[in-house]
């Protein structure tokens, strides 16, 4: 039953994933793309760049788009929304009742000095698997990849325009 | 109820217009709650938030969550958690609705053959800029190396990573602080 599975991809994605929406990408491309090839690459790229362009949580806009793209309809989006939602809703009533006084809680922080860099490496994954035949089809698409890292790490660019940018680009070159 | 309703609204407000996730959504959910309404005062925001970010989940999730309990307890959080959540998959879905065959069109074909790597320079970048705002050393650049290297080409889970990391950080500080 796809919405099952659906919904326990994403409840592991909500209670595992550290760090917010870009972590998050390496998160549902290792269980979507990789382990249940419910997408491609190119049309998870597609979904990344829709939900960075839709207002609203970026976990939410692309738990609501691979739960359609993954299922065909929508209650693979209800499923895989809801899932996602659901650990946060357990974890932080936890928290809000109990562990307030614990705030500086020394065992968190010490987890953290190794979850901070770890996530990092993370992030990097999912580009890293990004870089592929299906993104990069000619020396245009390095083009485009050089020119918006230095946009955006330069210019510091937002990520709206920069996708409307690329889309233009795309629509010249190609 | 009236209070419900208003988180209802304000969370939903906040969902439908913010580009760019949680971290974009803290400054306007502190306006709404703790500045206009002060509902909750600003230490105790400062601290939930931290919090909020260190929890695993959706930022502005957990911060919708935590605002409905502190308010009206179970109920306010599950009205806040949805107004946050509604905007966004109500709007993903009607463009996934529309969108998902669009795709083979030629000219939407040729715009995201332009999206695509822009898409990956979108993720690439953060890596350098929190790699800058973490402070960290070149003597500590295997682990972010390996952990990528892992999920990459490895195809380990990233789940594996964030518990393996998380343990890790916290032996290595108990023995550092001895």
């Amino acid at each position: 039953m796809i919405y099952w599975q659906i919904f326990k991809t994403f409840f592991k994605i909500g209670l595992f994933n550290f760090g917010g929406g870009y972590p998050m990408i390496s998160f549902i491309q290792n269980e979507v793309v990789f382990k249940h090839a419910w997408l491609s690459n190119a049309e998870f790229t597609d979904i990344v760049a829709v939900s960075q362009m839709t207002p609203g949580p970026v976990g939410i806009n692309m738990a609501t788009y691979t739960g359609y793209a993954a299922s065909g309809d929508v209650w693979g989006s209800v499923a895989a929304t809801a899932a996602v939602c659901l650990p946060s809703f357990v974890i932080m009533i936890l928290i809000t009742r109990y562990f307030l006084t614990h705030r500086q809680n020394a065992s968190l922080q010490a987890a953290f000095t190794g979850l901070r860099p770890a996530i990092i490496g993370l992030i990097a994954a999912a580009a890293l698997v990004l870089c592929d035949g299906e993104n990069f089809v000619d020396w245009k698409s390095a083009a485009i990849f050089a020119v918006s890292f230095f946009l955006l790490f330069r210019l510091k660019l937002g990520p709206v325009k920069l996708i409307l940018l690329a889309g233009a680009a795309g629509w010249l070159l190609y | 109820m009236k209070r419900l309703f208003f988180l209802f609204f304000i969370f939903f407000k906040i969902g439908l217009f913010t580009l760019g996730g949680g971290y974009a959504m803290l400054p306007l959910i502190e306006a709404e709650i703790v500045t206009k309404r002060g509902w909750i005062n600003k230490k105790e925001f400062l601290d939930l938030t931290a919090m909020a970010q260190a929890a695993p989940g959706i930022l502005a999730v957990n911060m919708a969550v935590f605002c409905g309990y502190k308010l009206c307890g179970f109920w306010g959080s599950v009205a806040s958690a949805l107004g946050a959540a509604l905007p966004s998959f109500g709007i993903i879905l009607a463009i996934a609705l529309f969108f998902h065959n669009f795709r083979q069109n030629p000219t939407a074909a040729r715009i995201f053959a332009g999206i695509r790597p822009a898409v990956v320079a979108l993720i690439a970048v953060p890596v350098f800029t929190l790699w800058r705002s973490a402070g960290l050393s070149w003597k500590s650049a295997w682990v972010p190396a390996l952990c990528a290297l892992a999920v990459w080409k490895g195809r380990f889970s990233p789940a594996y990573i964030v518990l393996l990391a998380g343990l890790g950080g916290w032996l290595f500080c108990r023995r550092e602080g001895q």
